[in-house]
């Protein structure tokens, strides 16, 4: 047993049975870990999706990495956000080696929204629709060869007028 | 409670201040007579008083949206504002309301409790014919919009009407306008029974109501195009053509007499009801002074 | 879920639309009480066996989910799968075939 694999066991008590099941097919013992209710390598970070600051959450998330901004990245976002319900956001870049791509907003009450793996077969370009529920700077952070760099904007989120 | 009344009344003569509607009400958006008591008036008269007023809207924002292609008002607001036209073109690009559309058409294929489905009730089956509606049904002798059709369908087979602003309508309404592709909406006004409830439309669209005593017309005509706060006011010509719509602030699709209700309340007007004669006479005048855009339901708004 | 994969030059662009409420947990409803959240959590994009793409969420994502991404190696007529799994266990898996 790997020590991936004995970290799961100890943490999904209810899938143990199921879990020792398929271990005892040998061959699909991987193919048994894939098919779990968790499915990217991994884990989803609790502690940096539920920090309450944009530093704390970074830290969580990219934990001793420091940060350069670079004009390499190109962040699409709109400027004023027709509804902050639904914004959207296009973050690509054209760096070798991307690893990861995470978005960040700031004002937001708990500010990492959604994190992005990437391959070697990978084109580093993603979009997503976020929630902003206040004029916020939108952080985009690109892991690449092993550093962070950072793209940024201010979205500013108007409740509205006659909205309604 | 008292402050917050004078605060409206303090706000609304600011904003009224601002955009000028208690200026002298200027001929070019306020129609020179709405027939309120009419004797009979001969069908070419009637066709003619209705080109008439289709031709001074019409032409009202060809003039005040130079730049603006006719079929673009299809689009509302989107076809003045560029950057909101941006967020809403990627919204567009794969909508939320897909799934909405999906659900009407499997209500709209599934059988009432009789066996009978909604494309017998519905010419053509009920496809590519959104643009039909509304239309004045002289033997009834009122409007029928395609909600209302629908829940007729449903109670002339026996089944509960559905609730009229959002949910199973919204998704059946959808589904159908999903289906009129590139067809253009030209209701008639034939009669003179027609007539009367196109006039009650517009003198609805012309009348100031509510707490900020501001009018259709004041927003949509006359500081169309202009911010109201944060939005961005859009053109009354093409207002119908997209419904239902999926509103962002709404995370769902709602009707028109929805959105007529929440425009209602945000002139601090009491609402009327979802398919209330109010609305349906208004979606009627609307409906003829857009002619000639396309049908283009259902449609993402902010 | 609804998948949309198309070649683009030498990639494949994926985009995918997932019908989920989203509930951040921070809402109330009308009697005051907080609704649970419930809202998806991870994403993983799978082309012939291998993962292409995944995606972790948290609750800042808009209702009924838009992502996209793009990959290399994938051509016309061959398939992608997508799985989603949320905070309650929830899951849904969608195959889609590459145009």
């Amino acid at each position: 047993m790997t020590a991936a694999t004995a970290k799961l066991v100890g943490k999904n008590v209810v899938n143990r049975r199921y879990f020792l099941t398929r271990l005892s097919q040998g061959a699909a013992c991987l193919a048994a870990v894939a098919s779990f209710p968790r499915l990217v390598f991994a884990q989803w970070n609790e502690g940096a999706f539920g920090a309450k600051e944009l530093e704390q959450a970074i830290a969580e998330r990219y934990p001793e990495l420091t940060i350069e901004d670079s004009d390499a990245i190109t962040l699409k976002v709109p400027a004023i956000a027709e509804n902050g319900a639904v914004v959207p956001v296009t973050v690509k870049t054209d760096m070798a080696d991307v690893s990861s791509i995470s978005l960040f907003v700031e004002k937001n009450p708990t500010p990492l929204s959604a994190s992005f793996y990437l391959t070697p077969g990978s084109v580093a370009e993603v979009s997503v629709r976020l929630r902003m529920g206040e004029t916020s700077n939108l952080v985009a952070l690109v892991e690449a060869g092993g550093k962070l760099y950072r793209a940024q904007q201010e979205v500013k989120v108007t409740i509205g007028g006659c909205g309604g | 409670m008292r402050t917050r009344l004078w605060i409206s009344i303090v706000g609304s003569l600011i904003a009224a201040q601002c955009f000028g509607v208690f200026a002298e009400s200027s001929t070019e958006t306020t129609p020179k007579a709405i027939a309120s008591e009419q004797s009979a008036v001969a069908p070419e008269d009637i066709e003619a008083q209705v080109n008439l007023d289709v031709e001074v809207f019409q032409g009202f924002f060809a003039k005040r949206f130079s730049a603006v292609e006719f079929a673009d008002y299809q689009n509302g607001v989107y076809a003045l504002d560029e950057p909101s036209r941006e967020q809403w073109l990627e919204i567009e690009e794969f909508p939320p309301y897909e799934f909405s559309v999906d659900d009407g058409e499997t209500l709209f294929e599934t059988p009432f409790a009789n066996g009978k489905t909604y494309a017998d009730c519905f010419d053509n089956g009920g496809i590519n014919i959104r643009q039909n509606y509304p239309f004045f049904d002289e033997a009834l002798g009122e409007v029928i919009t395609l909600e209302l059709a629908i829940n007729r369908c449903r109670e002339s087979n026996g089944e509960q009407p559905l609730a009229y602003a959002k949910g199973a309508i919204a998704s059946i309404s959808a589904y159908m306008a999903s289906t009129s592709v590139d067809q253009v909406m030209h209701p008639e006004v034939a009669s003179d029974a027609a007539f009367k409830a196109y006039n009650e439309g517009k003198k609805f669209f012309y009348s100031k109501r509510g707490q900020l005593n501001f009018s259709c017309a004041d927003c949509h005509m006359r500081v169309s195009g202009l911010r109201l706060r944060a939005e961005i006011l859009g053109p009354a010509l093409g207002h119908v053509t997209g419904f239902p719509v999926y509103r962002s602030m709404w995370t769902e699709l709602g009707t028109l007499h929805r959105r007529y209700a929440g425009c209602n309340k945000n002139v601090r007007a009491l609402p009327f009801a979802a398919q209330s004669l109010e609305y349906r006479n208004l979606e009627y005048f609307q409906s003829v002074m857009s002619r000639g855009l396309m049908i283009n339901g259902p449609s993402a708004r902010k | 879920m609804k998948i949309k994969a198309k070649v683009k030059g030498d990639a494949v662009a994926v985009k995918m639309l997932i019908n989920h409420v989203m509930e951040t947990g921070r809402r109330k409803d009308e009697s005051g009480e907080l609704i649970p959240a419930h809202y998806i959590k991870e994403v993983v994009a799978k082309h012939q066996d291998a993962v292409v793409f995944s995606a972790h969420l948290g609750t800042a994502v808009s209702k009924d989910p838009y992502l996209s991404f793009k990959f290399k190696g994938g051509a016309s007529g061959e398939s992608i799968s997508v799985t989603w799994v949320d905070s309650k266990g929830e899951t849904e898996t969608k195959e889609s075939v590459i145009k």
